[in-house]
């Protein structure tokens, strides 16, 4: 694991480049092939306001893929993340037109654990509502 | 209905190891417009100190989600999938999966809970390598939602 960012050099409050992540109906069916989570919510817009859904819905695992790359790409080394989680609050809701959704995310160092490892809180949202809830990731710094 | 109880701390058994391939972690990696190198270029990942091209965080749901199939479709459980939504999702890596791997996923059920007619179950998945190895471990909360007029 060779992390690019030191640990001596974060604080509690340093704000990791935040990102935001275009996310079509097209980038579902591509996902969806190569995630192999063919449900048909994410792709069917039939299907998916049959069962109650406003539209078709990004899968919470492509947002949670996409949240934790302001980790990666901050830290370098994907295999500098030790832990990551996230609880799936709101749906990211992708219309069929060529704009989609937007997934915003922001980070920042929440609290310096021991043996060079650090907490990063992440904020995830769309159309200004709050997709992930308690999405924190554990990274390991140089 | 609620889900049986003595189902919690039940485990079922390692599956069939997945072999990671270098090119699905690339068609994956695409797929979430990740361009990091440590997931397509062998040198750019070794230099990182990984034998192989190493796979993202997220990749190995497909495996544990597969394996946790197990246990959401046990017909003595009783799970009704179509109602299931996903509720949380972590991961404690040991170490980043990486092409190359053999993979092999046990599942355990960590709790069963009802709140407000939905059935919430708690599945671990832990993932360890074709030398017994310890990889990664998954944790899944699944909720299936209360039918109407229950």
């Amino acid at each position: 694991m060779t992390a690019k960012i030191a640990y001596a050099d974060v604080e509690v409050g340093t704000e990791l480049p935040a990102q935001s992540f275009p996310v079509t109906r097209a980038t579902l069916v591509q996902y969806a092939g190569a995630s192999g989570d063919f449900n048909p919510i994410h792709w069917n817009e039939k299907f998916a306001v049959e069962v109650g859904l406003p539209d078709v819905i990004a899968h919470g695992m492509f947002t949670m893929a996409e949240a934790i790359r302001v980790v990666t790409d901050w830290a370098g080394d994907p295999g500098a993340v030790v832990e990551y989680g996230v609880r799936f609050t709101k749906p990211v809701v992708v219309p069929n037109d060529d704009k989609g959704a937007l997934i915003e995310v922001s980070a920042k160092v929440a609290a310096k654990l021991d043996d060079q490892r650090v907490r990063v809180d992440l904020t995830a949202t769309s159309a200004g509502q709050k997709v992930l809830g308690m999405s924190r990731a554990v990274v390991r710094l140089a | 209905m609620a889900l049986d109880q003595s189902f919690v701390g039940r485990s079922y058994p390692p599956t069939a190891p997945y072999e990671v391939g270098r090119e699905k972690i690339r068609e994956f990696a695409e797929a979430v417009g990740d361009t990091n190198p440590a997931y397509t270029d062998q040198e750019a990942a070794k230099a990182l100190g990984h034998p192989d091209v190493i796979a993202p965080p997220t990749f190995v749901f497909a495996i544990t989600f597969k394996a946790a199939g197990l246990v959401v479709e046990d017909p003595q459980l009783g799970l009704d999938y179509s109602r299931v939504v996903h509720g949380d999702q972590k991961f404690a890596y040991t170490r980043p999966v990486r092409a190359g791997d053999r993979l092999s996923v046990t599942s355990t059920i960590e709790a069963i809970k009802s709140m407000a007619g939905n059935d919430i179950l708690d599945v671990r998945g832990e993932v360890h390598d074709e030398s017994g190895e310890h990889v990664v471990t998954a944790w899944t909360k699944l909720v299936a939602r209360a039918a109407e007029g229950a």
